[in-house]
Formats: structure tokens, sequence, C-alpha cells
């Protein structure tokens, strides 16, 4: 009797296969993780509306100029010290008349905290460049992430980053991230 | 000629392939895994700004990307910086209409966590970038993100 072997399937092409998936994989693929800086743009206001009155004294105005310079306040300042002048600014730890107000609220997990009212406007001209822009973000997003941290190794030992959940919620309340773009001077109308 | 033979027998075996299957359906699930799809062709030159507090973007389809920066083909299209949506060079004008398509694609509670990554090249100048971002305001897309590639804490 002729034995009915199972036939095996051929395998060999396998390897063949699998090269011309990976290859696809890779042509029609890409890599790189985006990061970014976030930002919450301002609702546009209707006309009627009155924008809302903020203190001269809770506001911190930071303009860049075409030449990259920083005026902060109306000083010009250098960027490597723009960190430290908002991080002084918002959390005005001498409680200066002149520097922002700040209110007693309840925050749960935190309980009573000096919640600083300051605001940091940020405006530029229409041919600041972009890049300057974004290191101007840039460190105006670490003073805030460095009063966050402050603030949660007070209350809970801890770096923002390693908080849970409802802790870095708390955190976010006593440090609102207080960041608003203005619209841009027309001074110079460049492109 | 005993010793002779056996020297002939020690031919070196070949390597087995039997394992090439594998190894690259390993790889092929690598990069299945660890990559995502192209969706457009990036039709400017940009060099992204380095910032150190960059955060990474996180649900991929909730995002939509404007691009900004000198054209790749600037004998065809010039070398002023343009905007970019989707897959062709747009004008500020059409970012309502391009919000509005995005939105359109996500599900009805999806619609307002819908964020923006504008890439725009470093030597663009603000200009363009504040001409967007009122666009966007007027189109409700609130949530921004400048981006930005990582790069070490601190200045030197």
């Amino acid at each position: 009797m002729a034995s009915r072997k199972i036939q095996e399937i051929n395998a060999g092409s396998m390897a063949d296969i699998a090269f011309l998936l990976l290859i696809f994989f890779l042509v029609a693929t890409t890599m790189n993780v985006d990061s970014g800086i976030q930002r919450v743009l301002p609702a546009l206001q209707e006309e009627d509306v009155k924008p809302t009155d903020v203190k001269e004294r809770n506001v911190l105005l930071v303009y860049v100029n075409k030449n990259s310079e920083i005026l902060v306040g109306g000083k010009r300042t250098d960027i490597s010290l723009l960190k430290d002048e908002v991080k002084n600014f918002v959390s005005n730890p001498a409680n200066d008349p002149n520097m922002p107000e700040k209110e007693e609220t309840e925050i749960e997990l935190i309980g009573k905290f000096m919640v600083s009212k300051g605001v940091v406007s940020l405006q530029n001209d229409r041919a600041t460049p972009y890049d300057m822009y974004i290191q101007v973000q840039n460190e105006l997003t670490r003073a805030f992430h460095e009063l966050r941290d402050d603030v949660s190794m007070m209350k809970f030992n801890k770096k923002f980053m390693d908080l849970d959940e409802d802790q870095r919620k708390a955190v976010q309340k006593a440090v609102p991230q207080s960041i608003s773009e203005a619209e841009p001077r027309n001074t110079t109308g460049g492109k | 000629m005993a010793v002779m033979k056996k020297k002939g027998d020690k031919a070196t075996p070949g390597i087995s392939t039997a394992s090439l299957p594998d190894v690259i359906f390993m790889l092929l699930f690598f990069f299945m895994v660890s990559t995502t799809m192209r969706e457009t062709d990036v039709k400017v030159k940009f060099r992204l700004p380095e910032a150190s507090e960059v955060q990474k973007l996180e649900k991929k389809s909730l995002v939509s990307y404007i691009y900004v920066g000198q054209p790749l083909q600037s004998d065809k299209y010039g070398t002023a910086p343009r905007i970019q949506l989707n897959d062709s060079f747009k004008s500020t004008k059409d970012i309502l209409e391009f919000i509005a398509s995005e939105k359109d694609k996500l599900s009805e509670e999806e619609r307002p966590l819908l964020s923006t990554c504008i890439k725009a090249d470093q030597t663009t100048l603000m200009g363009i970038i504040s001409d967007l971002k009122q666009e966007l305001r007027r189109a409700n897309a609130l949530k921004i993100i400048y981006a930005a590639s990582k790069k070490a804490p601190g200045y030197e």
C-alpha cells in the first residue's frame, strides 16, 4: 500500500513574504514621536462683550520684538533671567503691593492655599522669529513647571511628574498656568 | 589515506536559515507596533525649534497638523513661507474649512478634544503664525501645540 503522507506546506518562501511585509511597513510608516508645547488659545470675544478687567499689578507683560529682544514689564531682560523673573512675579514671595494679589482658596488634598492671580501676557511683533517665540514660551512653561514642582514638593513631598491624577489636579489648581497670548502689535507690518 | 579522508569530510556546514522567517517576523512586529502610518506628504522644509519643556502628543487621531515653511519645490512655489493643510498649499482663509472637515471626522464626544499641531520652521516670522492663530480662534479650535524637538533643559 502506498503510504499517503500529508503534504507539508513549503515554508521556504515564508522569509520572502515576511521581508516584503517588513519593507512595506518601513516605507509606509513613520517613527518620530511628535512633541511640543501645548497651549490653549483664548476664545474669540464677541464684539459687544467688554474684555474682563485685570488689575495692572496682576499682569506681567512680556514682549518679544523683531530683534529677538525681550522686554519684561518694560525692562530689557536676557532670556536666561526670564524664568526666574516670571517665577518671582507669579509667586510674589515678599507680598509686594506692586506684584500680583493672592487669594486664599480651599483646594482638595492641599487645603487652604494662597493662589496667585498673576497673569503673564505674551506679546510679539509680526516680525519676531518663530524660534525666539518658542524659546520664550519654553521659559514661561519652565517657570510654571518649577512653581508646580515647588508646591508638590511642599505638600506631597514628590515631584509634580510623580503625583497621581487627583494630586496633579490639586496642584494645577494651586498654580494655574496663566499665560495669555495677546494679538500681535502691528508695528512693523512685516510678514 | 584514512587521515586525508577524514579531513575532507569536515566541510563547514551551511548556516541554517530555518529561523530566518521568525527573525524577520519579529522585526516586522516591532515596526508594526512602534510606528504610525504616514498620513501626509510634507511639502515644506522645516526644522523644528528646540525646547526643553515639551510634552508628547498623546492621541494622534485627535491631532490635525498644519505645516508652515518654505516650499520644497521652490522653483515652482517660490521661497516665501507657505501653509500646508493635508496635501496642498493653502492660505489662511482655508483654515476654517480644514478645521471643520477635521472635526467631521471625529465623533461627537471627541470634537472638543481636537487639537492642532503647528509644525513651523524656526526661521518663520510670527506674522504668518499669528494669522494662523487668529484663524484657529475663529474656527474655535483652541487647543494648539507648537511642535518642538526635545532639548536638554537649561541654558548654557
